[in-house]
């Protein structure tokens, strides 16, 4: 399946990357084995997307690529050439609260709020899709999310609350 | 994650000449096995050739055959018409596995070649035949609750771990591969190879191949089809046990069945002998019962994984109680 034969020089070939970051063109040169979530990270400065399991566990690095929700750290950067990625900084309306935002607030579906970024952000996108009604199908489409401080019914509640209100 | 080579493919003809010019390239679809994998550093590409942008993502039904892009991601397939339709168990399966941020990402082809969630496999602390040739398996005499009772060997154990090729095996969908020699089609089920003694061969595709598309063939017993997995967890696990399974009722008994296990099995294990003694049967427990008997006659277990035996058994009666209800 694979051979255990390396070059004596790994191949360490930059290479530009643009794309669009919450509504903006993006540039960066940036080496091949370079997470999504990295780059969001390290490069961007944009430290609201989490690296909690770094192996497409917990879902807290999720962002909106092109509209679809898709883990961060499981995507190469260089991968995104072109694409639209929309992370938690590009959520609200200047000053003003997106609606998924406002609802975790209103219905205190955080604790700690490291898993918060990526639980919005597959909000956003679960509510787009418009399959999960019931609270019931709610958690489901929201397993990919893990909260360790279990605030899951209340976030349920703060997605079903944004559905309610459309 | 180790260093290597990124290379974008404008054809799948320039794919797969790209991955052959180097010994260890790996094709880059979705990534979501491959790119976990890398930071485990059990893959190890020196070249990564990224095909995402191939235009193989189409769903198109021509006559009776649905052929499927091997590039159309997981979430779009499930929810596609006429897959839902005419592959329900398809559809379930797909959406029994991983999250919904990950069938976003992954797509037809890749999921075909996931690789296993074996403990020993993917922490390279551990001797594992598959991920290091003549190595050993540590998993034979070590915590084995996962694994397979089906389909096993003296080197390897590990489960296979998806969904969507255990509903692809009942329902007996064919795998489209291209290579030099042009386009190739195989049933399912020949694209994986039982582990034998040489668990790191885990699929019949020659190098520089790459798979294009798989077809599936509508008809009335692949409409009656579902897909049922027993796990941990109720959602964002693999399984433990799983059944794809569809039937075909006549004048109150069993015309034809298909049976295929998941969670249970090195390979997707279909349940041949199960299905012959279905067939012609009163669509009963009894018959159920007596089918998931003999889908499991072969099974060996190992010291935690016993268990696998009556869960997986429960699961066939339960699969077919459910595909057989409503019977008309």
């Amino acid at each position: 399946m694979r051979t255990t034969e390396r070059p004596a020089v790994p191949p360490r070939s930059s290479a530009p990357l643009t794309l669009r970051l919450n509504g903006r063109d993006a540039t960066f040169v940036v080496e091949p084995n370079v997470t999504l979530l990295d780059l969001l990270r390290e490069r961007a400065g944009l430290t609201g997307t989490k690296k909690g399991c770094d192996r497409g566990q917990c879902g807290a690095c999720t962002v909106l690529v092109n509209g679809r929700r898709t883990l961060s750290c499981l995507a190469l950067a260089l991968v995104h050439a072109g694409d639209e990625i929309t992370t938690i900084e590009g959520l609200a309306n200047g000053g003003e609260l997106h609606a998924v935002q406002a609802a975790f607030v209103e219905h205190d579906a955080f604790q700690c709020g490291f898993c918060t970024s990526g639980q919005i952000l597959s909000a956003v996108a679960v509510i787009a899709e418009g399959r999960a009604h019931s609270d019931a199908e709610i958690s489901e489409a929201m397993s990919g999310n893990l909260c360790r401080c279990g605030a899951y019914p209340n976030i349920v509640a703060a997605i079903a609350a944004v559905q309610g209100a459309g | 994650m180790r260093a290597f080579e990124y290379v974008v493919a404008d054809s799948s003809a320039a794919a797969r000449a790209l991955a052959r010019e180097v010994g260890a390239a790996r094709f880059y679809a979705g990534g979501t096995t491959l790119v976990d994998l890398m930071k485990a550093d059990v893959e190890r590409p020196q070249r990564v050739v990224d095909i995402s942008r191939l235009p193989l993502t189409a769903i198109e039904r021509r006559g009776d055959v649905v052929r499927i892009g091997a590039l159309a991601r997981n979430s779009d397939v499930a929810y596609d018409a006429t897959v839902a339709q005419a592959f329900p168990a398809v559809s379930e399966a797909l959406l029994s596995g991983a999250s919904g941020q990950i069938r976003n990402s992954a797509t037809i082809g890749g999921n075909l070649l996931q690789r296993t969630r074996c403990t020993y496999f993917r922490e390279t602390r551990w001797r594992c035949n598959k991920r290091e040739p003549g190595s050993g398996c540590d998993a034979l005499d070590g915590f084995n609750r996962g694994h397979a009772i089906l389909g096993t060997s003296d080197a390897c154990i590990a489960t296979f771990p998806g969904d969507l090729p255990v509903a692809l095996a009942a329902l007996s969908a064919h795998v489209v591969i291209e290579g030099d020699a042009g386009e190739r089609t195989i049933a399912l089920e020949d694209l994986y190879l039982l582990p034998g003694d040489e668990p790191q061969h885990e699929t019949s595709l020659a190098p520089g191949e790459l798979i294009t598309a798989i077809e599936l063939r509508v008809e009335p017993l692949h409409a009656r089809s579902h897909y049922l997995k027993v796990r941990d967890r109720a959602s964002y696990e693999f399984a433990l046990a799983s059944v794809a399974c569809a039937v075909e009722l006549d004048g109150g008994r069993i015309a034809q069945a298909r049976i295929a296990l998941g969670g249970v099995a090195t390979v997707p294990w279909r349940a041949v002998d199960a299905e012959a003694a279905l067939a012609g049967a009163p669509p009963d427990d009894s018959a159920f019962r007596h089918a998931a008997d003999v889908a499991l006659s072969g099974a060996r277990t190992r010291a935690h994984n016993g268990y696998k035996v009556e869960l997986a058994k429960r699961a066939i009666v339960r699969a077919l109680r459910t595909v057989c209800g409503g019977a008309a």
